[in-house]
């Protein structure tokens, strides 16, 4: 069938600078027809899967994130979400995601005030969401972090309500999968790296798997994620 | 118009990173004394209006939905007016 593969629409803000990677990796290794959506748009040209990028939008001002929810296009977006459109927030995209409270929790400076910059293991917890099919729970990927304000927490009661509903889709841990402070690199509460909206269709993660798509460039683990995506979209379009 | 101060600071039990830094740094000037340490925000504005209470509804509403993120953020304001006609 024609325009068969999956829709992918990365939505640019004022400072975003992810977009190209994820454009790359998804035009590349997917041949999907990727495109960018201006944050000053209403119109999400029919995407099947919106993706808020990593970058500085706004250059951080204020808090992370805090600006750009109010840009015009994040009410499509969030009305997207919430008619089960499949989101996706990598780095300041998930920071933006929890300011927009499509995701529970928010991001504050890591512990240890460092930017980080490095491979990390990350540990998927569930397989049955729209972004992790394919992989098994308790797999170890590795994929890469790259922020200043990745130190995520909620609330109490978020807490138990994430921890109820299972909503946490990756959490940091060592090369044997261990979920460990000392393999947490950020400071983030119960070593969340990634999480899910209730209905599982908005995914939010600091980690970026655009950046691990090809072995030249150091893995292919992030490859699962967009794979899950892709098939997700495609089945659902024959269902 | 008033002239608004709003004090925005991490909420009590949330870990505040750059707190703690700055608590490990002051013992090192000699200042053993100093502990609890906690970083906020400071943000002033001029808010135009005559009626203090609306002024006061308005600025809740500004902290609640941006200057502030009641997740992991505490915010309390003053507002003092100016004198001058709005």
């Amino acid at each position: 069938m024609a325009g068969a593969s999956a829709r992918f629409g990365i939505v640019v803000f004022p400072g975003s600078n992810c977009e190209y990677d994820t454009f790359h990796a998804l035009s590349t290794f997917y041949r999907t027809e990727p495109f960018y959506l201006w944050h000053k748009d209403h119109d999400l040209k029919g995407a099947d899967c919106i993706v808020l990028p990593g970058g500085f939008s706004y250059g951080d001002y204020l808090r992370t994130g805090a600006i750009a929810r109010f840009s015009p296009i994040m009410q499509e977006v969030a009305a997207f979400a919430q008619n089960g459109g499949l989101v996706l927030g990598i780095c300041n995209g998930f920071q933006t995601l929890t300011e927009a409270h499509l995701l529970h929790g928010a991001l504050r400076r890591n512990r240890g005030l460092r930017f980080i910059c490095h491979p990390q293991y990350l540990r998927v917890e569930r397989t049955d969401t729209p972004f992790t099919t394919g992989m098994e729970v308790g797999q170890v990927i590795q994929v890469p972090v790259n922020h200043n304000e990745g130190n995520w927490t909620a609330g109490a009661e978020s807490l138990q309500e994430i921890e109820q509903k299972g909503l946490v889709a990756f959490r940091y841990c060592d090369a044997e999968g261990k979920v460990t402070d000392e393999a947490n690199p950020n400071g983030a509460t119960d070593n969340v790296a990634g999480i899910l909206s209730e209905s599982l269709n908005v995914l939010g993660m600091m980690p970026h798997p655009e950046r691990v798509c090809e072995g030249l460039v150091g893995g292919i683990d992030g490859r699962a994620i967009f794979d899950s995506i892709i098939e997700y979209v495609l089945q659902k379009r024959v269902s | 118009m008033y002239r608004v101060s709003v004090y925005v600071t991490p909420k009590h039990g949330v870990v505040d990173p750059q707190g703690a830094v700055i608590e490990r740094a002051l013992p090192a000037l000699g200042h053993s004394t100093a502990g609890n340490i906690r970083v906020g925000r400071y943000i002033t504005l001029d808010v135009e209006g005559n009626d203090s209470d609306k002024v006061k509804a308005d600025v809740d509403d500004m902290c609640r939905r941006l200057l502030a993120n009641t997740i992991i953020e505490d915010y309390r304001f003053d507002i003092v007016p100016t004198g001058e006609e709005a």
